[in-house]
């Protein structure tokens, strides 16, 4: 198969799921005619029709709830949120409902909702549209969050996250939309959650990241790399259930690790994982867990600031070496 | 008046229907009173939210649904538990905290369900769950169902931006649902007046060219005959309504408000002069279908149930603490996606640790 963007490969699951599975439909603004603000529901409404992808006013609180209470009913939603910044509006639903339902309820229903959001920054869409708030979610029981970096993990996780019975929110992300990549030749293609991939193996440094910033440490990790320095590149994929297994197996290899995200660091998933590794990886560290995000400012809109804000592989390049500056090398 | 007259027909040709709805009402009035007791005794925990006053304004609306509509309520909700037939021995659990509870004390007073009987929730956010209830008749039209929700509220929740969402989502989308506010005056101690730029909550229907109505929310078969009435059109026609029922509660907010700051003793009295039970009772009396000796054995009854409620939820078990993370999550792979998180997870959540005292 022809490599597909990360768009295309959302779409395709969605159709797949569309197709597959008559209790799936899709929800939210200016998903049908419009055929999405990214495009990346474009031609599902003219195939599916509009009771299976529901255009929706711009009411992000209702159509959330109004999702979480067809999943009730054992529906199977996928709600677009036009970016996270807008999920805000709708944070009672997520947090307080979504998450809290099958515990609150004593396990007698459940909530199988998909809610799509892109994230990320860089086209100088300032403080309101540029957030990555992944992190707080992630930090709520009852969710379960993910941020594929591929093709082929955007196809394979959204299936994944339509089938499951809980509820997922499901982090794109703007910059990414237009990667290509191959997907899978054979087989089904589902990626499960709470699974990290090592996109790239070394033995120097370990480089965590997740959604658009694996694209970014790979990038650093090649520049590195021309200098004899071996980084591995680990993407989580999953922040909730989150694969702490692989990125401790990878230090043990490496003995030090940066952790790169395009959200604020301060509790952010660097503070996760910094809290975690130095419990599991206290006699394999050779240097402290160093972190990388945006700036802990609102976005500013000016070109110049807007590079100074965003973690870019400058600014992770800067933080590996000084890593390991620190451990004489 | 003559819609009243219809809904009256309906209910007291049938003396069955007539005296269970007097049963129905009795039935929480006793129940929500030893539950005020039972709250007292520190049996009970948490926020405790009586409806004492208000049963003809659930009973008479819930006893208008059918088999497969589904029913969404506030966090006043003991009263729509029994009303839906929940077992008072299950609910009462529910308060006490006991695994036998309708939510296997994970819920709580405000988080009432019984999804056999389609009662979808307690809800403790004021308007949240509106929407949530939209999305369930959203799946109605969805499956094609000729069912339709019947989606119960207070006061407070139509100062919220979720009722504007959900009632203008209902009626852009033709969903069958019915929008009951339960108008008892007050949300809290502040009241409607103060709360709402128009405080005739069920002319906010007409910005979404929604049928809107009020009715005494004190006459169970006034409440009855509009929510049958609006129902039918719900499931039949697929159009949303909202309906206002005008009651009071006696009580305060809560068990922890004595409800006396925010208004007058004389006018919690002339409220207790329309108490719904009292004026149902009187007119099973006059139409001959109940004499006060069978209204008394009705109390009787109520009150012993209420009582064995009381005793097996003081005997049932609580939930053991390692059941602690069940429910959490349902999907069958929740618990190998999870496998690989605990490694240097906080003290308790690694597995394995000891245990610590309660």
């Amino acid at each position: 198969m022809a490599d597909v963007t990360y768009r295309e490969a959302l779409r395709l699951a969605l159709d797949e799921e569309l197709g597959r599975d008559q209790d799936v439909f899709l929800m939210g603004e200016e998903i049908g005619r419009f055929e999405g603000s990214y495009k990346v529901t474009a031609g599902l409404w003219q195939k599916y029709g509009a009771n299976r992808v529901r255009e929706t006013p711009i009411s992000e609180e209702g159509f959330v709830g109004a999702g979480i209470g067809a999943a009730m009913m054992g529906l199977r939603p996928v709600i677009e949120i036009m970016t996270i910044n807008f999920i805000l509006v709708a944070m009672d639903q997520v947090i307080n409902h979504a998450a809290k339902i099958r515990y609150m309820f004593g396990g007698k229903v459940g909530v199988p909702l998909v809610i799509r959001a892109p994230g990320g920054a860089g086209a100088q869409l300032t403080a309101q549209h540029s957030q990555s708030l992944e992190a707080w979610f992630a930090g709520c029981p009852g969710l379960k969050v993910v941020a594929p970096a591929t093709p082929a993990d955007a196809y394979g996780m959204l299936k994944t996250a339509i089938r499951d019975d809980d509820p997922v929110l499901f982090c794109e992300n703007l910059v990414l939309y237009n990667l290509t990549g191959a997907l899978p030749e054979n087989g089904d293609g589902l990626v499960p959650l709470g699974r990290a991939a090592i996109a790239r193996e070394g033995t120097d440094l370990t480089l965590v990241a997740h959604s658009y910033t694996v694209q970014r440490a790979l990038r650093v990790a090649d520049r590195l790399a021309q200098d004899g320095i071996s980084v591995e590149v680990v993407d989580l994929r999953s922040l909730r259930p989150l694969d702490v297994d692989t990125v401790a197996e990878s230090v043990r290899k490496t003995n030090r690790v940066l952790v790169a995200e395009e959200g604020w660091s301060t509790y952010g998933v660097g503070a996760e994982l910094a809290a975690r590794l130095q419990r599991v990886c206290f006699d394999d560290l050779d240097a402290p867990v160093e972190r990388v995000g945006q700036a802990e400012v609102p976005m500013p809109y000016a070109k110049p600031l807007e590079l100074a804000a965003l973690p870019l592989e400058s600014k992770i390049e800067a933080a590996a070496r000084s890593l390991l500056a620190e451990c004489g090398l | 008046m003559a819609k009243t007259a219809a809904g009256e027909a309906t209910v007291l040709n049938d003396r069955e229907h007539a005296l269970d709805l007097f049963r129905q009402m009795a039935l929480i009035r006793r129940f929500e009173e030893r539950t005020e007791e039972q709250y007292t005794r520190a049996r009970i925990g948490g926020y405790c939210h009586l409806a004492i006053g208000e049963e003809a304004s659930s009973v008479g609306a819930i006893d208008a649904l059918v088999d497969g509509d589904a029913l969404y309520a506030s966090y006043r909700d003991h009263g729509t538990a029994l009303a839906v037939g929940s077992p008072a021995a299950a609910v009462m659990a529910e308060l006490f905290g006991k695994e036998s509870g309708v939510a296997h004390g994970r819920g709580g007073s405000m988080h009432l369900l019984d999804v056999e009987r389609h009662f979808y929730g307690g809800w403790g956010i004021v308007g949240a769950h509106l929407p949530i209830a939209t999305g369930t008749a959203l799946a109605m039209t969805y499956r094609e169902l000729p069912f339709a929700v019947l989606c119960q509220f207070g006061d407070g929740a139509v100062a919220t931006g979720s009722f504007h969402e959900a009632l203008n989502l209902a009626a852009v989308w033709d969903l069958p649902i019915v929008f009951q506010a339960i108008n008892n005056q007050y949300g809290m101690g502040t009241s409607v007046q103060q709360s709402n730029a128009e405080p005739e909550l069920w002319k906010r229907a007409a910005s979404y060219r929604m049928h809107g109505e009020q009715v005494d929310g004190n006459d169970v078969l006034a409440v009855r005959e509009a929510a049958d009435r609006l129902l039918r059109q719900a499931r039949e026609e697929r159009r949303p309504a909202l309906l206002e029922t005008i009651t009071y509660r006696y009580r305060g907010h809560s068990v922890a408000d004595a409800g006396k700051v925010y208004r007058t003793a004389e006018e919690v009295r002339s409220w207790r002069e329309r108490d719904p039970i009292t004026r149902y009772g009187l007119l099973l009396g006059e139409r001959g279908l109940a004499t006060a000796a069978d209204l008394d054995a009705i109390w009787q009854d109520v009150s012993a149930v209420v009582k064995d409620a009381i005793d097996k939820a003081v005997a049932a078990a609580a939930p053991g603490r390692d059941s602690l993370y069940e429910h959490l999550y349902g999907d069958p792979a929740h618990q190998e996606q999870f496998s690989r998180m605990q490694s240097g997870a906080p003290y308790g959540e690694r597995g394995g640790e000891q245990t610590w005292p309660t």
